[in-house]
């Protein structure tokens, strides 16, 4: 007999009825979608669209495209936004390189010692473990007006450093690692036969590498290329402390705000700054991250004969080895910065910027920080594995939204998302605050949130959101539905299921969320420097304003406690895992 | 162990319609299936890969949806309710055993979720695992188990809560031969001591015969023939279910009467009158489908053949032979002290018609 293929349209009505009933007799999932689609409403697409109208509203209310068109004659902006493309375009093209570079070495050439893969390992973890800025911070204090090489070596009295020339060198080395280690993946999946196979045919490694290994990596490099493109553009503390006069969007920005210039004008350069990284996002996201995927597949099915040849190994050595020693370098020079008494001139050595952090802002801007880092980690963690596992394991009308929400936040520049939290809750939602006389607006207004440490802790937990659910969804793949299914099916409801179930299946990757999202709170500051205010305190500010006003010595010491707190808390996240994470009993793919 | 209240399951013209993911096209994974299964009974899903079992039994659980039709536990209509509050149990083909937690976690999953105090949950889960023979290993993780242990994990998780419906999708495709024949006897025995009425998929003949008290056989989404293993072995409703189940000969013909369920056939000339399902007329072109072990070769008989092929195996004599242009496979059981014929030899063609059905 013949299975039909045509059907009418209303007999799968019946199944999709019976699905939308069973959906509503499932109260608890019908309650956390509603908690997470109020929530990222609220703080993520209310606040980018209340800078939207913004932009598009004249003084008294109306609508008006004069804001948009004064924006882009006025040329701060106009400054500002090439000054942005070509530091991304020439920052992307040389961190694609860099890491390139190291992800060719590591993977292809033989190297004598393990010296090199440590100190690869190394310049890898430092960007995560530190904040966003050390890198300005020691290449300022060694080649900046009062540098040690340019000034205490050489007498110079020179701000060459300032400007692009310390972007690019600045932020080069801060993103090179993620592409180097991007990169270092897709070439362990490339199998060697196939580049054996050019070799035999008498093709020389140069020719090898240019006609069959770059052609296989073109769309992962078109990623990794657009990732930094776009990290490069976001950037705000690094253009703030070595830029000099070198604006860019992020920084302008940030100076219309802080100089009390026009607000509406820079909603509307938050406005544009949000749809380029948006535009870039997405061009990665739907189009290459789908090539990169398709082009590379399977791991390789064998090792690969490296190349021992020392006219190759040891110039390319060499310079990898030169830049990680130099790169470390500069992460060290934080610490001992921190402990001389006036950097440029007087080299002896003292505590006195230990003391001098703790006399000035007291302990408020740890305790605040930490504070607040503590109590966002443990719900954006658990918010982004709820996201998670609703994206991959259920079936519901608002799903999409959910996913591209959380999803489009990572594209939101921390700058972007400061002044939007400012122009959405300063006077209350929909700015409904200002009906009621000063002071006395009721609680429903969230006028209430601004200026208070709770504002940071959303804007905290919406900047690690996109990453701890990427990440769960990755685990929760692995996952397979039949064990959810197994619970279902023995009585538990969907609470219970992700409850019992899922979140102990994922909790390594809970808790890694854990401490990602730590570490990323409190080293933040793009997102919260325009929330920081006498209530809230935060070390990055502190670090951030310490190095605007040259005191290097104090800088480095608020960075160097900093880093000991990240440190501290990863360490504690790798005893953490061992003892009770779930990699004990649940096989995993490297 | 006490058993509740046995409850019998009816599907009423299920069919269920799915896109295809490359085509786009919709298509009926389950095509009007009516079943109606007796309150205890052990009920076997049997069909090729693809053809709906899996999907049929997701929609018993309350995984899927059915597109058209009703289900029914006991009296009670179950389409809306979520898998949760349905009263079966399914054992997965990958077990799906909660790796998280120990054996006895495992089974005792579903007693927590229905509130049975602490000491009430031992008692239920050592009895189980006493009964599936798995004593002395609830302490151990799953993946420190064998799979014939993981499997057993399987079962007792889903008989500790008495289900009035268990559900079994290939339960035992993951495992050896061997071991696959102990496990089936075993599943049976447990099923008929707790008395839940069982649905249990697979697309292996011999298991289905040997565990079931009504084999449903499946094609392409419809059912094809749903009876005892018996009816289905001898009296298969057409050619594919024959060809599915076991082996079949077919000595084809022209079916010259047909009264009730007797029907004649007349093959290379020769009428024989056998069983016959009622789908056909006169005058049609028929076969009659005999199985190997109910034909054998002797010096006079109804069809003349000729040998092509004649092999000893030890538990029989291995015979193909040549009736007309109908190949027809033979295994003569107890071959000593029989005469053996060999290839090249003129030989008759013995069976008993009662055995035969025209298809
Ligand atoms: N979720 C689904 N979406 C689309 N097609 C499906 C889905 N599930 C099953 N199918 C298709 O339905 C048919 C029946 O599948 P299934 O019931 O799993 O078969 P069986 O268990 O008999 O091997 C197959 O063609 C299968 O590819
Ligand atoms: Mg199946």
């Amino acid at each position: 007999m013949e299975a039909k293929t045509v059907t009418p349209q209303d007999y799968r009505s019946q199944s999709k009825k019976l699905d939308r009933k069973k959906f509503w007799n499932d109260p608890i999932l019908i309650a956390m979608i509603v908690i997470m689609v109020f929530f990222l409403t609220l703080f993520i697409v209310y606040p980018l669209v209340m800078l939207l109208s913004e932009a598009l509203r004249s003084s008294d209310g109306h609508f008006t495209l004069d804001t948009i068109k004064e924006t882009l004659n006025y040329v701060t902006f106009k400054t500002a936004f090439f000054n942005t493309l070509k530091l991304g375009l020439i920052v992307g093209v040389t961190s694609t390189v860099v890491g390139m570079l190291f992800a060719y070495i590591d993977v292809y050439v033989k190297t004598k010692t393990k010296i090199l893969a440590g100190l690869f390992n190394v310049v890898a973890t430092m960007p995560v473990v530190s904040p966003p800025f050390v890198l300005s911070l020691s290449l300022i204090m060694l080649f900046g007006r009062t540098g040690f090489i340019t000034k205490s070596l050489f007498g110079l009295r020179t701000s060459g450093i300032y400007g692009l020339t310390g972007l690019i060198i600045v932020q080069t080395l801060t993103f090179f690692p993620v592409c180097y280690l991007t990169f270092k993946g897709l070439l362990k999946n490339i199998d060697p036969s196939i580049e054996e196979a050019a070799r035999d045919i008498g093709a020389s490694r140069m020719k090898v590498f240019t006609s069959v290994t770059l052609p296989l990596m073109l769309p992962g490099i078109g990623n990794a290329f657009l990732v930094t493109f776009i990290e490069s553009i976001a950037d705000f503390a690094n253009p703030m402390i070595i830029g000099g006069n070198y604006d860019t969007l992020a920084t302008s920005i940030y100076l219309q705000i802080t100089g009390s210039l026009n607000k509406n004008i820079a909603s509307a350069m938050a406005l544009f700054l949000l749809l380029l990284t948006m535009a870039l996002f997405l061009l990665q996201k739907y189009w290459l991250e789908r090539k990169a995927t398709a082009t590379l597949t399977g791991k390789a099915a064998r090792g690969r004969i490296l190349i021992e040849d020392k006219g190759v190994r040891i110039p390319l050595s060499i310079l990898a080895g030169a830049v990680s020693i130099f790169v470390i370098g500069l992460y060290v020079l934080i610490p001992i910065g921190s402990l001389f008494n006036l950097w440029g001139y007087d080299y002896s050595l003292t505590f006195k910027w230990y003391e001098y952090t703790f006399a000035s802002g007291g302990a408020k801007q740890y305790t605040d920080s930490i504070t607040l880092a503590l109590i966002s980690a443990p719900i954006t963690s658990l918010m982004s594995m709820l996201i998670a596992w609703m994206v991959v394991k259920k079936k519901f009308a608002l799903k999409g939204y959910i996913e591209l929400v959380s999803m489009m936040a990572m594209a939101v520049p921390g700058i972007v998302l400061g002044i939007a939290y400012i122009r959405g809750f300063v006077t209350g939602v929909f700015h409904v605050a200002e009906l009621f006389p000063r002071g006395q607006a009721p609680f429903w207004t969230l006028q209430g949130l601004y200026g208070t440490g709770a504002l940071v802790v959303l804007v905290f937990i919406v900047r690690s959101l996109p990453v701890g659910t990427r990440n769960g969804i990755a685990a929760l793949r692995q996952i397979d539905k039949s064990i959810e299914e197994a619970a279902t099916d023995l009585g538990a409801n969907s609470g219970k299921v992700f409850t019992s179930i899922t979140l102990p299946l994922i909790k390594d990757s809970f808790i890694s969320g854990l401490i990602t999202s730590f570490v990323r709170s409190i080293t933040a500051i793009s997102a919260v420097i325009l929330l920081v205010n006498p209530r809230v305190n935060l070390i990055t500010y502190q670090i951030s304003e310490s190095a605007n006003k040259g005191y290097y010595g104090a800088a480095c010491a608020a960075a160097t406690i900093l880093i000991l707190i990240v440190y501290a808390a990863i360490l504690l996240l790798q005893i953490f895992t061992k003892y009770f994470g779930t990699s004990r009993y649940i096989k995993r793919e490297e | 162990m006490e058993t509740k209240k046995k409850k019998g399951i009816v599907l009423d013209h299920i069919s269920k319609i799915y896109q295809d993911p490359k085509t786009k096209k919709e298509f009926y994974a389950v095509n009007d299936v009516s079943l109606n299964i007796e309150p205890g009974e052990f009920v076997t899903l049997l069909g090729p890969s693809g053809c709906g079992k899996t999907t049929t039994l997701r929609m018993i659980a309350g995984f899927e949806s059915p597109d058209i039709g009703e289900i029914y536990l006991g009296e009670e209509k179950i389409n809306e309710k979520t898998p949760d509050k349905r009263d079966t149990a399914m054992m997965f083909q990958n077990y799906a055993l909660f790796p998280h937690m120990n054996v006895f976690d495992n089974v005792a999953y579903g007693l927590k979720l229905r509130g049975f105090k602490k000491d009430e949950i031992r008692e239920k889960v050592f009895a189980i695992l006493d009964l599936v023979e798995l004593k002395g290993m609830e302490n151990r993780m799953t993946n420190q188990l064998s799979g014939g242990q993981q499997q057993r994990v399987a079962l007792a998780r889903a008989l500790v809560v008495q289900p009035s419906v268990l559900l079994f999708d290939e339960p035992l495709s993951n495992l050896d031969a061997n071991l696959r024949v102990q496990m089936r006897t075993e599943i049976r025995r447990i099923q008929q001591e707790v008395g839940s009425t069982a649905v249990y998929v697979t697309h292996d003949q011999s298991e289905a015969m040997s565990i079931s008290d009504k084999i449903v056989v499946m094609n392409k989404g419809v059912i094809a023939q749903m009876g005892t293993p018996t009816e289905i072995y001898y009296r298969p409703a057409s050619e594919f279910v024959a060809s599915f189940i076991g082996e079949a000969n077919y000595l084809r013909g022209t079916l010259i009467s047909l009264d009730g369920e007797n029907g004649v056939i007349e093959v290379l000339g020769r009428q024989i009158e056998a069983f016959c399902h009622q789908d056909k007329n006169p005058g049609d072109d028929a076969a009659l489908m005999l199985r190997p072990e109910s034909v054998t070769l002797g010096d006079e008989g109804a069809l003349p053949a000729r040998v092509v092929l004649s092999c000893f195996m030890g538990a029989y004599q291995n015979y193909h032979v040549m009736v007309g242009d109908n190949l027809i496979k033979i295994t003569d059981y107890n071959p000593k002290g029989k005469k053996i014929y060999a290839v090249g030899d003129q030989a008759w063609l013995r069976f008993n018609p009662s055995d035969g059905t025209i298809l």
